[in-house]
């Protein structure tokens, strides 16, 4: 029994391969009819070789349950998702605009905050931003740049048309599953990617390593760069092993760094110290100096804001970045944008409510039922209310947290997220499942590089919104595809 | 080289040495059996000596019976020596630096680790048993062969050897303070007492190479000559220290631990051990294993990273 796409239902949904009249979109021929040739027998075993090359490739993540902590293998789909080349075109350039506002935002709140003295953004929603750091007030990084990796999540909503729904600006993570399911898929479907033109995604480490040594404070040929983890028993752990073992530059832990008396950083290596140039760290802001932020954080290094502060290190996010990572602040980018950069957004934002404003307090309250109502701070899916999906008992929860703290709360009409066809758990026959998608986008100041489409997370249960992996979600292989290429 | 990614190489190529020789010890312990008659055998209490366990398993156990003796070598929970252990150590501090490891060495201690625990029933049925160690002393020899044509030899490199060599000798002088003292003297297992020292020699890979080497039928005081003292053989103590000594040599500050470990190889070589006998062999073991752990402990000192409060800097 082969797949007949002809009996794939798109439900109402905007498919990502499927148009609404059962026909194959361009960007997909390929793949879909490569697919539709797959006997059972064959898409049974491709679905395993890709559960071995997974485990075997031991690419995981952690979730935390019960105190516990788990490793888990990566839930991960065998049929890619398709873009095409022309749309994503139009995607990056919406990318670009948004993250260079962004970077000049930042930098207008650590210095003069002249968008808050024209009354485009609201003194009071900084003053009670849990990611403004009064510590970076007045500082000058590499270029003005602040954000130098952001992490943008795109959706589509029913009638196909693409929104931002959230900037991740602290430290945005998945870029390495991304290259990892296209190794998997290499080696799963090896002749796919002779037939079919999908454009290569592996530059991203190469280029993410220029832009971090483009950040070093002592130009030279070869800048000591390293990447800062948290340790091995963070979720995003194999991440950060996999970027720096692709970068070749050193992991270190804070234990392995030391601020010395020059206010250098160095770092405590079998012939002893070695200066540090740029560290790509992946610590939040709070735990990175304990002189500084929380004082019995274990994983930072006493010193690290003194030196960066100096200019003698670069931190890549730098400190204070996350002023910009708030689902309050994120319904003002549209503002933003035309502050800075006198255009209008070229990609629009899910329509927001912000629970800070009176009236749209009152309609998030009375809707709530409608809404998907968010944290301002909370990552990862924690916190997050779906309004069709919850009970009143969960409802009257978050109504009371939203009155005890309204600046914390914003809220967003349901979308029909787009889907993507996906193998149920019988391996053969593919069912729509809802996703979405996170391109990364490299600042340096100089130049801006977007991944070649990007990390497609998918709810692996039917009818489910929430793609999170920390909440059961997976993810696909990103094809942007040349139509036009023979 | 960070010192702690140093600190950790070291620790990974000595746990898959460690599974690897316990792996093989399981081996031959279960071929000696099948050739030794009834009420002659050693049966499996030797083994539990030679890991240096013997208070801690019978706090646990009762007997040493086959199946609590070798589920306790070779799986074992509470056993920091077991195989399954040393495996799991292996691969969670290579884990913590997977940037520095090979991908596709990763990729084997990985794979060996789901097998090693996937199927444990092989390992403990007596059919299953030979392949079951057979692939796992084959894997740790593809994941040491694969580090060595695939890591840069830099100083890295070097405490990935540091580490195998000192837990290899570490090892050797253990199976064979162990193995020479339960060594059955008896009348009646006489005619037995060649294929002892047989078994002896094939736990450390070395029974081919006594042949080739030393040209001698199979007796005491050669086979503890060749594997103490055979410059060729790569699991003498002496191959090891003098392995040992050519790496430490070209690191920094090297000079101090370079002076013990000389000593250490005078000493040795000065000794004729082929004459010690029953007792003064365990002693003298002993004392090796002593001078290992002072090479150790030099190596933590100068070059690994230090516990917060005990930093210098």
């Amino acid at each position: 029994m082969e797949i007949d796409w002809k009996a794939y239902q798109t439900n109402g949904f905007f498919d990502e391969l499927i148009d609404a009249k059962g026909n194959v979109r361009t960007h997909g021929k390929q793949l879909a009819q490569f697919f539709s040739n797959l006997s059972a027998e064959e898409l049974t075993k491709a679905r395993s070789v890709a559960d071995l090359a997974i485990k075997e490739m031991g690419i995981s993540f952690t979730v935390y349950n019960e105190g516990n902590m788990i490793d888990r293998a990566w839930p991960f789909d065998i049929i890619p998702r398709t873009i095409g080349k022309k749309e994503w075109q139009g995607v990056e350039v919406g990318l670009k605009q948004r993250v260079e506002a962004l970077n000049l935002f930042i930098d207008d709140l650590y210095h003069d905050q002249k968008i808050i003295k024209d009354g485009v953004f609201p003194k009071g929603l900084l003053e009670k931003s849990v990611n403004f750091r009064q510590q970076c007030v007045g500082i000058n990084p590499p270029n003005k740049i602040w954000a130098h990796i952001c992490g943008s999540d795109l959706v589509r909503d029913g009638n196909g048309t693409m929104y931002v729904l959230e900037d991740n600006l602290r430290v945005p993570s998945g870029v390495s599953y991304m290259l990892e399911n296209r190794s998997v898929m290499k080696r799963v479907f090896p002749e796919l990617f002779e037939q079919a033109s999908i454009l290569p995604v592996d530059d991203y480490p190469s280029q993410l390593f220029d832009m971090l040594a483009a950040m070093s404070p002592r130009p030279q040929d070869k800048p000591e760069v390293v990447v800062l983890t948290p340790g091995v028993f963070n979720s995003a752990y194999f991440e950060h092993c996999y970027l720096a073992q692709e970068m070749g530059c050193e992991l270190v832990e804070g234990r392995d760094l030391v601020v010395e008396k020059d206010d250098c950083v160095y770092m405590r290596t079998i012939t002893g110290l070695q200066r540090v140039d740029v560290i790509y760290r992946r610590i939040d802001d709070l735990f990175l100096d304990p002189e500084v932020f929380l004082p019995d954080s274990q994983l930072g290094v006493p010193g690290l804001m003194r030196a960066w502060s100096k200019g003698n290190v670069a931190l890549v996010n730098a400190p204070g970045a996350g002023v910009a990572d708030d689902k309050v602040v994120y319904a003002y980018v549209p503002e933003i944008i035309k502050y800075y950069l006198g255009e209008d957004a070229k990609i629009a934002n899910v329509p927001t409510y912000k629970c800070l404003d009176p009236v749209e307090c009152d309609h998030v309250i009375k809707n709530i039922d409608k809404l998907v109502v968010k944290p301002a701070n909370e990552s990862g899916g924690y916190g997050l209310l779906i309004g069709p999906k919850s009970t009143k008992k969960e409802q009257q929860a978050t109504i009371a947290q939203i009155k005890a703290d309204p600046r914390n709360w914003v809220a967003q009409p349901t979308l029909d997220l787009s889907t993507v066809p996906t193998l149920e758990s019988d391996g053969i026959t593919p069912d729509g499942r809802h996703a979405d998608l996170r391109p990364f986008i490299l600042s340096s100041g100089k130049d801006t590089q977007i991944t070649t489409g990007g990390l497609t997370r998918v709810a692996m249960v039917k009818g489910s919104l929430v793609v999170n992996s920390s909440q059961g979600g997976g993810s696909k292989d990103t094809w942007i595809v040349d139509e036009e290429a023979k | 080289m960070l010192s702690r990614v140093g600190e950790t190489l070291y620790w990974v190529s000595r746990y898959i040495e460690r599974a690897e020789n316990v792996a093989r010890l399981i081996n031959v312990n279960n071929m000696l059996m099948m050739d030794l008659p009834k009420g002659v055998s050693t049966g499996w209490e030797p083994l539990i000596d030679i890991i240096g366990a013997r208070t801690a398993y019978q706090e646990t156990h009762t007997d040493f019976s086959e199946p609590k003796a070798l589920r306790y070598l070779l799986v074992g929970k509470d056993n920091y020596s077991s195989i399954l252990n040393s495996i799991i150590s292996a691969r969670e501090n290579a884990r913590t630096i997977r940037d520095v490891i090979p991908r596709d060495v990763w990729e084997e201690i990985n794979t060996l680790y789901y097998y090693v625990k996937d199927n444990q029933s092989e390992g403990l049925s007596k059919r299953g048993r030979f392949a079951y160690l057979k692939k796992i002393i084959g894997a740790a020899h593809q994941i040491f062969g694969a580090l060595d044509a695939t890591i840069n030899h830099d100083v890295g490199y070097t405490f990935i050897r540091l580490g195998l060599m000192i837990e290899r000798a570490d090892m050797t002088s253990r199976i064979l303070d162990i193995r020479s003292e339960t060594l059955i003297v008896s009348e009646e297992a006489k005619p037995f007492e060649n294929i002892q020292w047989i078994s002896l020699l094939r736990s450390l890979s070395a029974y081919q190479m006594y042949r080739q080497e030393m040209g001698v039928r199979v007796q005491r005081p050669d086979v503890i000559k060749f594997v103490l003292h055979s410059q060729v053989f790569p699991r003498s103590i002496m191959y090891c220290l003098q392995e040992v000594k050519a790496l430490v040599g070209p690191l920094p500050n090297s000079t101090e631990i370079m002076v013990s470990i000389d000593k250490a190889i005078d000493e040795l070589k000065a000794d004729d051990v082929g004459v010690l006998k029953k007792g003064y062999l365990h002693d003298y073991m002993d004392q090796i294993q002593i001078k290992l752990a002072s090479i150790h402990n030099d190596l933590a000192e100068l070059y690994f990273l230090k516990p917060p409060e005990q930093s210098t800097l």
